[in-house]
């Protein structure tokens, strides 16, 4: 295998947008082109995750209709790839796959997603259609349920009253919020207080308004590159050490959803390829969809003991210039979640801080991060570690 | 290869009040809902079994806000059978404005209720659901 390399990155703001899944996923790709000093003709594959742009615009098999919009080659294979809000994730992995096996030299990865084009009631639907259509969808379980049902287990698990969990779910919101209000591309740039999470309204018990990441539109891209190649694109580029992807049935066949497996398996093999260990990850970018997402996920990428990631937000260890920052970007929860783009925004963040380029909100001294994605009901997880 | 237990043949079974599974002739496991290889070890020899229906809630979440087709509130429940397996199903005859937070543990019985076709599903859809005993 080659060692591969991110060249460029780039990113819309996220939130709300009148633009197209095209345009909002050709501006993302176009800086990432324009920043790794390259022409769109030199880019020899598209890898673009999109999750239900069928509903947000009735539009199936957009990846092409981007390689057009960006003026890539009509001999540059686009391809939509679809793993839920893990999609993004997976498209990286195989573009750097890719790259890594000598196919291809330069290979554009990313995502979008227009999801407040759709009302509240459809995008419910449409979020959980991610979810088991022969056994599970017909009970009217939702994404927000399912992570509702990993907190009761969590509590009910190791033992812990649910007033604690869920002043420690808070604080994983406040903390979000805190690091979001310092990125100028994020959704929403507003500190909130324990007593806003505490007080907004019920969504799945117990899961409140604040505890979960809202529907945004937005698109993120990365150029990925051979090391061999690399420094005639960039002088400061950021190398891909290691990449896992995990996958799980569904959620009455994975039984403890504390412990989601999928994650466990990719963060060991991104561990392993890169020959690092959680003690070496320097800032984290994980998919804290609801609050107790973002706990579970700190625990199974092996960074606290099982039943412990609470415990270390209380104490500020996950903040930045704590012990190990999580989401300096203002995770999903803050800079929004286009689900389609939300791994490429990881990537995105991840580049930005290991070349020190994130102001009010550098982590210091960052030389190693690491990402992760989750897609459907905690089905498809692909990690990821960047170094320089 | 034939499938040995459908996705129709269980919620057939549902609806003649029997809940169907598949035992494994290797490791013995049960498998339910049914699928091609057995959940634990992947083996094919798999036969038909009847379980007794009766299991524990492991936890739960109240929905508040509904998909499209669907009515809040309602209870959600993954529920440990007797066998073993775990099964997502629908919690009913309970307030759910009442206290539920002492859901957890408590012995459910295994029974269905027919869905009327969604948008976006393949006809009509049978939800398992969950009897306080």
């Amino acid at each position: 295998m080659r060692k591969v390399a991110i060249a460029g990155v780039g990113m819309t703001k996220f939130g709300r947008s009148d633009k197209s899944g095209v345009e909002l996923f050709a501006g993302a790709a176009m800086e990432a082109i324009t920043s790794s000093n390259i022409k769109t003709r030199e880019v020899q594959a598209l890898f673009l995750g999109n999750v239900l742009g069928d509903f947000e615009e009735g539009q199936l098999n957009i990846a092409p209709l981007c390689a057009n919009e960006l003026g890539l080659p009509v001999d540059v294979p686009a391809t939509r790839v679809e793993g839920a809000c893990a999609s993004a994730g997976v498209a990286i992995r195989e573009a750097f796959i890719w790259v890594a096996s000598g196919y291809y030299d330069i290979v554009l990865a990313g995502g979008v997603e227009r999801a407040t084009a759709m009302d509240t009631p459809l995008a419910t639907r449409t979020f959980a259609m991610s979810s088991e259509s022969r056994y599970e969808v017909f009970t009217g379980v939702t994404f927000p349920g399912v992570f509702g049902m990993v907190a009761r287990l969590y509590a009910d698990k190791y033992g812990l009253s649910l007033q604690t969990l869920k002043e420690q779910m808070a604080m994983v919101a406040v903390k979000n919020h805190k690091h979001g209000a310092k990125n100028p591309l994020a959704q929403f740039q507003k500190e909130i207080s324990l007593e806003t999470v505490l007080k907004s309204p019920m969504v799945a018990d117990p899961l409140q308004l604040f505890d979960c990441c809202p529907f945004t539109d937005g698109a993120a891209a990365i150029v990925v590159a051979s090391a061999d190649i690399i420094g005639k694109l960039t002088d400061k580029p950021v190398y891909i050490l290691g990449v896992g992807q995990g996958s799980n049935g569904s959620l009455g066949r994975q039984k403890d959803i504390t412990r989601i497996k999928a994650r466990e398996a990719a963060a060991g093999q991104a561990y392993k390829m890169a020959g690092l260990r959680p003690s070496d990850i320097d800032l984290v970018e994980l998919h804290d969809c609801f609050t107790i997402a973002e706990i579970v996920a700190s625990e199974g990428m092996g960074f606290f003991e099982f039943g412990t990631g609470g415990k270390a937000v209380e104490k500020g260890e996950t903040a930045i210039g704590g012990r190990l920052p999580i989401n300096p970007s203002g995770g999903l929860k803050a800079k929004g979640h286009p689900i389609g783009a939300t791994g490429a925004a990881q990537a995105y963040e991840i580049v930005k801080q290991l070349r020190g380029e994130c102001g009010e909100r550098q982590v210091d001294g960052a030389r190693i991060g690491m990402s992760d994605t989750l897609g459907g009901d905690l089905a498809t997880v692909v990690d990821i570690i960047y170094g320089v | 290869m034939d499938y040995p237990l459908t996705h129709r043949q269980f919620y057939e079974g549902l609806k003649a009040g029997e809940l169907l599974g598949l035992k494994c002739q290797s490791c013995g496991t049960y498998t339910v809902p049914p699928k091609i290889t057995c959940a634990e070890c992947g083996h094919t020899e798999l036969e038909i079994a009847r379980l007794n229906g009766m299991g524990k809630i492991r936890t739960f979440t109240v929905i508040r806000v509904a998909p499209e087709g669907f009515n809040a509130p309602y209870i959600v429940a993954l529920a440990e059978l007797d066998e073993g397996p775990w099964l997502m199903g629908n919690v009913e005859g309970l307030d759910v404005d009442d206290n539920v937070d002492g859901l957890i543990g408590r012995k459910v019985r295994v029974d269905h209720k027919v869905i009327p076709p969604l948008n976006y599903s393949a006809g009509e859809g049978v939800a398992v659901t969950f009897q306080l005993v």
